[in-house]
């Protein structure tokens, strides 16, 4: 059964990667909003990754602001999000007033490519530099990368606080842990892929860890949501470098899931933001990014869990308290190119696709 | 432009130094900030070129052949290289050897026959700089050259350029400004002196005409020497006119009184041939008071002369011969006999011919009238020595006259002379006046001389 889900995953990778090559299929919103007041002057349109059930509120926030707005949210998928940019913008014309992609090394490549315009205020001058480029894209999230776990059928002893523990969990001998540790599927989901290229450069441990993946037969499949579901539920222990903010979210629901920040270090994505060069509505693009950045917006972004609790003390659940130097934010600088580069991706990928193809 | 220019030469020396080091700077300043930023933008092109060319070689040497395909996972490394121009856009392009794109931007436009190297392009509508690096492979499964083409846009070395032109532009500014500071200075210090010299002269008692003493620069000191070598001619001039007043009050007094006393006693005298002998006396006494006046004016004459006529080339012998023509002295002691013994070569000296004619005049007159025939008048030239010359067969005055006269006009100034003296004084004031002097001694053959000595002449007559 496990392996049929795998199978079915890898033909629908297989099926949207030739519908990429061949770039035919329609590209498709996966939800539309709109939100403000109908008899509105101006309208906004906002293309975001994120979920319009998290992100809505400091949507809102924003308008509560500035009546008179109305704000057209779209949610996409990071893929198609950045197809349709690209594309839009080397056609000129660009429809989107707001980006935001969790895709930031797409979001980069965008800017690399001359799409996005330029801004500065005293809110984009306060980021650190590591989440800004070129006063065009802005890291406005702060969202770790954790490992989720199952609080009833992982014991305490067993809960693995850094990937070395994961790693000798998996070690063992006829492990109970054998095929019930999930992790994105990253030829399919643009987000799995950067944590797993980030991974990859943090630190040696994950090729160590994707052997072991790949002996105990782990699972890559698709969707924070459904991982995150899985592991409620008992059919998965285990899930590897999910998004924080959706497992914060879920863990508020449904306590049978645990949180940890892997003490060794943790992936922190910042979710970009870029406003196209050929915005209508420029001015107000950047007044709704230095919301984002101003206190109330970042108090907003708070209350989202999109910026993150658990990074900041240790009364999020029970995930320990970091030390700051073990925290390694996914900083917006031309060197995430490399992902995005067709050769690299496929052998990046090759060398994936071959651990668990061993199983 | 005259106008102008006598405005600029009375300019002070401060200010004129000013602008011209303000002139200086400024056209130096733009040549310098031309190079300033031709060197920024060398060394801000060839620090980032070789960023390029690390970058590019280090992928390069990242590309394999995996089952006969070129497979490439692209150093992260290469690029963090490349974000050290942190706001720079970064395009590449790794080609197969039929130009056909592997991976990166096709729309980096890359001729078909370029080779290894840098070239300038554009990037999404805004100028790079790329470098081009191969690779070539000479595997079982894959031969062929990869090329790879990486680049970025221009900001940050704009930014370099720029940062290394305006620090040298500070640098620059800074150092014309200490220099005009300082020149300013300078100029001050140097002509510091001058405004001491004003200072003294205007503080000097009117009859002061002592040197200038003072410690100033050696290119200063020139003017001090003039104004003393100046001062010291004033001086001279006036003490001889001092001297001549009060020697020609002298020496009319006496005769003066002698001739009154004279005329008081014919006034009294009954006797007739008492009054012709007085009045003869009178008369002898009138002539010797008129040849008195005339030395005197002529001494008066030498004493001008000497310090402000300008100086001439002369031959001696002319002077010889004229004082021999003039024939006064025949008209006086016609018995005496006078003879001329010139040299062959002429006697150059370079000195007043009026003057000197009227020292041998008199050095004459005393031959003829104290001395004893014959009388010889000549010149010689002897060891850059010129002089021209007076003999007598006489035995000259007496030793201890001679001593004092020596003495006397051994020091070299025009001397206060009293009675027949006056004529070598005369001659005496002349000799100096031209850097000569008046020698008088007695011949080992007998017979007196009196010369006027100068230092020869170089080169030629001008007549």
């Amino acid at each position: 059964m496990k392996s049929a889900h795998v199978f079915i995953c890898h033909l629908l990778l297989v099926i949207i990667a030739n519908g990429i090559l061949l770039q035919s299929p329609a590209l498709a919103q996966e939800r539309v909003e709109t939100m403000g007041p109908d008899t509105a002057t101006e309208t906004v349109l906002i293309r975001s990754t994120t979920d319009i059930s998290v992100f809505g509120a400091v949507v809102e926030a924003f308008l509560a602001t500035r009546p008179g707005l109305r704000i057209r949210y779209e949610q996409w998928g990071s893929n198609d999000l950045y197809k349709l940019s690209r594309d839009e913008c080397r056609n000129g014309n660009q429809a989107a007033d707001v980006i935001i992609s969790s895709g930031v090394h797409q979001m980069v490549k965008l800017v690399n490519e001359a799409c996005a315009a330029s801004h500065v205020s005293p809110g984009t001058s306060q980021l650190p530099e590591a989440l800004r480029w070129r006063n065009e894209l802005w890291g406005i999230t702060r969202e770790p990368a954790v490992i989720v776990y199952n609080r009833e059928q992982v014991p305490e002893n067993e809960i693995p606080r850094t990937r070395f523990d994961l790693l000798d969990l998996l070690r063992q001998d006829n492990t109970s842990y054998a095929g019930r540790v999930a992790t994105y599927d990253i030829e399919q989901s643009g987000l799995g892929y950067l944590f797993a290229f980030a991974d990859a450069r943090e630190a040696t441990t994950f090729g160590a860890l994707q052997e072991s993946f790949g002996r105990t037969r782990a699972i890559s499949t698709c969707c924070s949501a459904d991982i995150i579901d899985s592991v409620a539920n008992g059919r998965y222990l285990i899930a590897y470098n999910v998004l924080g903010s959706y497992a914060q979210d879920f863990q508020l629901r449904d306590n049978r899931i645990g949180i940890i920040l892997p003490s060794d270090y943790t992936l922190v994505l910042s979710r970009a933001l870029m406003i196209p060069l050929k915005a209508q509505n420029h001015d107000t693009a950047t007044r709704f990014l230095d919301f984002l950045l101003s206190s109330e917006g970042r108090l907003a972004l708070h209350r989202a869990l999109l910026i993150s609790p658990l990074l900041e003390t240790e009364d999020g659940s029970e995930g320990e308290s970091l030390y700051v130097s073990s925290l390694r934010p996914i900083g917006l600088s031309p060197a995430l190119l490399a992902a995005l580069d067709r050769l690299t991706r496929e052998t990046f990928l090759r060398r994936w696709r071959d651990t668990f193809e061993e199983q | 432009m005259p106008e102008s220019w006598r405005g600029l030469e009375q300019s002070s020396l401060t200010m004129r130094i000013t602008i011209s080091i303000a002139l200086l700077l400024t056209l130096g300043g733009i040549v310098l900030s031309i190079a300033a930023f031709a060197y920024g933008r060398e060394a801000a092109r060839s620090a980032y070129d070789r960023l390029l060319l690390g970058s590019a070689n280090h992928i390069a040497s990242a590309l394999t052949i995996r089952d006969g395909q070129p497979v490439l996972e692209l150093p992260v490394s290469a690029f963090e290289l490349l974000a050290l121009a942190p706001d720079d856009r970064i395009g590449y392009r790794i080609m197969n050897a039929d130009g056909t794109t592997l991976t990166g931007y096709d729309e980096i436009e890359v001729s078909a026959d370029r080779g290894d190297g840098f070239f300038d392009g554009t990037f999404f509508g805004a100028p790079a700089r790329y470098v081009i690096v191969s690779r070539r492979f000479a595997e079982r499964t894959f031969k062929g050259t990869l090329q790879v083409v990486i680049g970025h846009t221009l900001q940050a070395r704009q930014a370099l350029a720029y940062d290394i032109t305006s620090k040298a532009l500070y640098v620059l500014a800074a150092s014309g400004l200490a220099m005009v500071l300082l020149s300013v200075l300078v100029v001050r210090s140097v002509l510091r002196p001058l405004r001491r010299m004003a200072d003294g002269l205007q503080a000097r008692d009117p009859h002061d005409l002592t040197p200038l003493q003072m410690t100033v620069p050696s290119e200063t000191a020139v003017m001090i020497k003039a104004l003393n070598g100046f001062m010291a001619r004033l001086d001279r001039q006036m003490n001889s006119m001092r001297h001549l007043i009060s020697d020609t009050a002298h020496q009319l007094r006496t005769p003066v009184a002698a001739l009154k006393a004279q005329a008081e006693l014919l006034a009294d005298e009954t006797d007739p041939a008492q009054r012709e002998r007085i009045a003869k006396r009178i008369k002898d006494r009138s002539a010797g008071l008129g040849r008195l006046l005339e030395q005197l004016l002529s001494q008066a004459l030498v004493i001008h002369r000497g310090d402000s006529a300008k100086r001439e080339h002369l031959d001696l012998r002319d002077i010889a011969l004229d004082v021999f023509e003039e024939g006064d002295h025949r008209l006086l002691y016609p018995d005496m006999e006078i003879s001329l013994n010139l040299a062959d070569t002429a006697i150059p000296v370079r000195a007043d011919e009026a003057s000197i004619r009227e020292a041998m005049k008199n050095l004459l007159g005393n031959a003829v009238k104290y001395g004893s025939a014959p009388v010889e008048i000549g010149t010689s030239i002897e060891g850059g020595l010129a002089s021209v010359w007076v003999r007598d067969a006489g035995p000259g005055p007496d030793p201890d006259t001679l001593n004092s006269l020596g003495e006397r006009f051994s020091v070299k100034s025009p001397t206060r002379q009293t009675g027949s003296g006056l004529g070598l004084a005369i001659a005496h004031s002349v000799a100096i006046a031209f850097d000569g002097e008046l020698r008088l001694q007695a011949l080992d053959e007998g017979g007196f001389q009196a010369s006027l000595v100068f230092p020869q002449a170089q080169g030629e007559l001008s007549s």
